[in-house]
């Protein structure tokens, strides 16, 4: 990619159309991979319908989350209430559409926090070697002795819980697997031919990250990242449970599956089809995240 | 072997440490001032000032690090507000059960897991192949707690075979025991047995990929011996360092299912404390749980580095 950039400007208009040509070809190739496996479509297609529901919660959701109504306390499943309502009378489904917001949100910027920084100190850390790369990755075997859970339940709890509090403690608990990641990329590209090609025609540090160490680290990330989006739902969903997540009456799967736990035997409902959300979703991110990695492992590359 | 064994040993002891003192950061993460924020809002103005004299927190940060520290070393690790009993006690009752409960979800789902993975990577494409595959993906995107429930409805309270909570010794009623153990074991083995599942299945199909499996296979040895001498045995090698991944999976569920069932062990103690704001167990179940992960996982580098020399000289 970037050879050519030190070629002269007529001989790179020349090669252009044909790179683009290979670019459409490998688009192709990923795409039929991808999207080949009936699951991975699946998936795909329930992760669009998460964001469609969480985007348009209001305009689809037959009644408010918040909404109490005391004559309709624990109803049934029924024409007014399609899944029953809950034990104030909230009803069941408007709750779980909006839940789907939570989810979406937290999914997005945990992934985000725990990527970008993960990301960067696996930078770091392959980039520089030595000493740095010793203490941060130790740094990162302490984090990674803790259990996930373990670990974003301390900290949410120390820092006092609330949704930005779980946010940080979701971040911080996924990070580790992306400076893992990271480093590992960073240390396997770093001898690679064309990254002393790049410093023998004077690239500096940080184009060469910009320019090779990125871009060529990108595809196992992206695989991550999807399946994490999916870790991190889930994650939410088990503190909200153990009543540590974001406090009611937000309407999170995770603490619904909790609160419908005492009327199993009135309306099981209020516990099940929560959990059934939950499964849907994290199910879907890593069936994507699994095709999107048959599709861009090279090693599979020209076989199919 | 010998500079590989104190090599990971030395690794440990550094992790330990980082470990020890995140531990020691949670309380300091904490906004605001924690003696009052574990006192609670009607403590007096002298109480406070009391408990940061007891948590020492009016010294320096590094000096306060290093008396905790010592402390810990020592065994003590503060004392419970809520239970207004030392934290090794508290401790020291819970943490057996749930060893217990995790050591035989970690034999199940080892057992379970490893010999599902291979008879599907050995009738690739088949039916059971593709039915355990699904299984395992669902079984590794299932929320513990939500299945734990819908275990406790269908088996507990419309069936009413099993105890739909609580926990028994098995020395003192081994038969009540084993029934309140048995949901929570298997729910505790589910996520182990899929990913263990999953992993076994591409390691052995990348094994049997090899040029010693067709050499094997050449040479006229059955398929038998190819695949339990020559596949199996290579096959295994990344599995065995799945399962240090694997106790930190045991334990983390553990919270879930020990909140589920009401099981008094770690799990229920952490959670029951991080609701009741009592710092100093959670505290000290991070320190716990962490080191416990760190020593099985120097064990398991050691037992990785004796099944595959080449680990040795790395």
């Amino acid at each position: 990619m970037s050879e050519n950039n030190t070629m002269p400007k007529s001989k790179l208009l020349s090669i252009q159309p044909e790179k683009k040509d290979i670019q459409v070809r490998e688009w192709k190739r990923i795409t039929r991979v991808m999207f080949g496996r009936i699951v991975v479509t699946g998936g795909a297609l329930v992760i669009l319908a998460l964001i469609l529901v969480a985007v348009f919660a209001p305009q689809i959701s037959p009644y408010d989350p918040y909404e109490t109504n005391l004559f309709a306390i624990l109803a049934p499943p029924s024409k007014a209430h399609l899944l029953g309502t809950d034990e104030v009378g909230r009803d069941l489904l408007t709750r779980i559409i909006y839940g789907s917001r939570i989810s979406l949100l937290v999914g997005i910027v945990a992934v985000s926090i725990g990527g970008l920084i993960g990301m960067g100190l696996g930078l770091i850390a392959g980039y520089a070697g030595g000493w740095i790369n010793t203490i941060i990755m130790r740094v990162i075997d302490a984090l990674l002795a803790l259990p996930p859970l373990l670990l974003m339940l301390a900290i949410a709890v120390m820092l006092g819980g609330g949704l930005l509090n779980v946010l940080i403690a979701l971040g911080i608990g996924i990070m580790p697997t992306y400076c893992r990641l990271m480093c590992g990329q960073v240390l396997s590209i770093k001898e690679s031919d064309y990254i002393t090609a790049a410093r023998a025609i004077g690239a500096n540090g940080l184009r060469i990250i910009l320019q090779h160490l990125l871009p060529n680290s990108f595809p196992p990330l992206l695989v991550l990242i999807t399946i994490n989006l999916g870790t991190a739902i889930m994650m939410e969903a088990s503190l909200s449970f153990l009543g540590i997540g974001i406090p009611p009456p937000t309407a999170t799967w995770g603490a619904m599956v909790s609160s419908g736990y005492r009327f199993l035997l009135t309306n099981p409902l209020i516990s099940f089809a929560p959990g059934v959300a939950i499964l849907l979703v994290v199910l879907a991110f890593n069936m994507v995240g699994d095709g999107l990695r048959d599709a861009l492992d090279p090693r599979l590359r020209g076989i199919i | 072997m010998l500079s590989f064994i104190s090599r990971r040993i030395i690794h440990t002891i550094a992790v330990l440490f980082i470990v020890s003192f995140f531990s020691f950061l949670l309380l300091h993460i904490m906004p605001g001032d924690p003696a009052a924020a574990m006192l609670g809002i009607e403590a007096k103005k002298e109480e406070v000032e009391a408990m940061r004299k007891e948590l020492g927190l009016d010294r320096p940060f590094l000096i306060q690090y290093g008396h905790w520290f010592a402390n810990v070393l020592r065994g003590d690790l503060g004392k419970s507000l809520m239970y207004r009993e030392p934290v090794a006690n508290l401790f020291y009752a819970r943490l057996p059960v749930t060893l217990y409960l995790s050591l035989l979800a970690f034999v199940i789902s080892g057992i379970l897991g490893i010999s599902a993975g291979i008879f599907c990577a050995i009738k690739r494409g088949g039916f059971f192949d593709q039915i355990i595959s699904i299984s395992a993906n669902i079984g590794i995107a299932i929320p513990m707690f939500w299945l734990g429930i819908i275990g406790i409805y269908l088996f507990g309270l419309k069936t009413g075979w099993l105890p739909i909570y609580g926990w028994t010794s098995p020395f003192d009623d081994f038969i009540l025991s084993s029934k309140q153990a048995l949901m929570p074991v298997l729910l505790l083995a589910v996520p182990g047995i899929s990913i263990l599942a999953r992993q076994s299945r591409s390691s052995m199909l990348e094994v049997v990929r090899q040029d010693y499996i067709r050499t094997a296979r050449s040479k006229g040895l059955s398929e038998r011996i190819v695949l339990l001498r020559h596949a199996l045995k290579n096959a295994l090698i990344p599995i065995v360092t799945l399962m240090g991944l694997h106790i930190r999976i045991m334990v983390g569920g553990s919270v879930l299912v020990e909140t589920v069932f009401s099981i008094p062990g770690m799990g229920f103690l952490l959670v029951g404390s991080a609701i009741n704001k009592d710092f100093l167990v959670v505290q000290g179940g991070v320190l716990l749980i962490g080191s416990i992960v760190c020593v099985t996982n120097l064990l398991v580098d050691i037992s990785y580095g004796w099944l595959d020399p080449r680990l040795r000289y790395e």
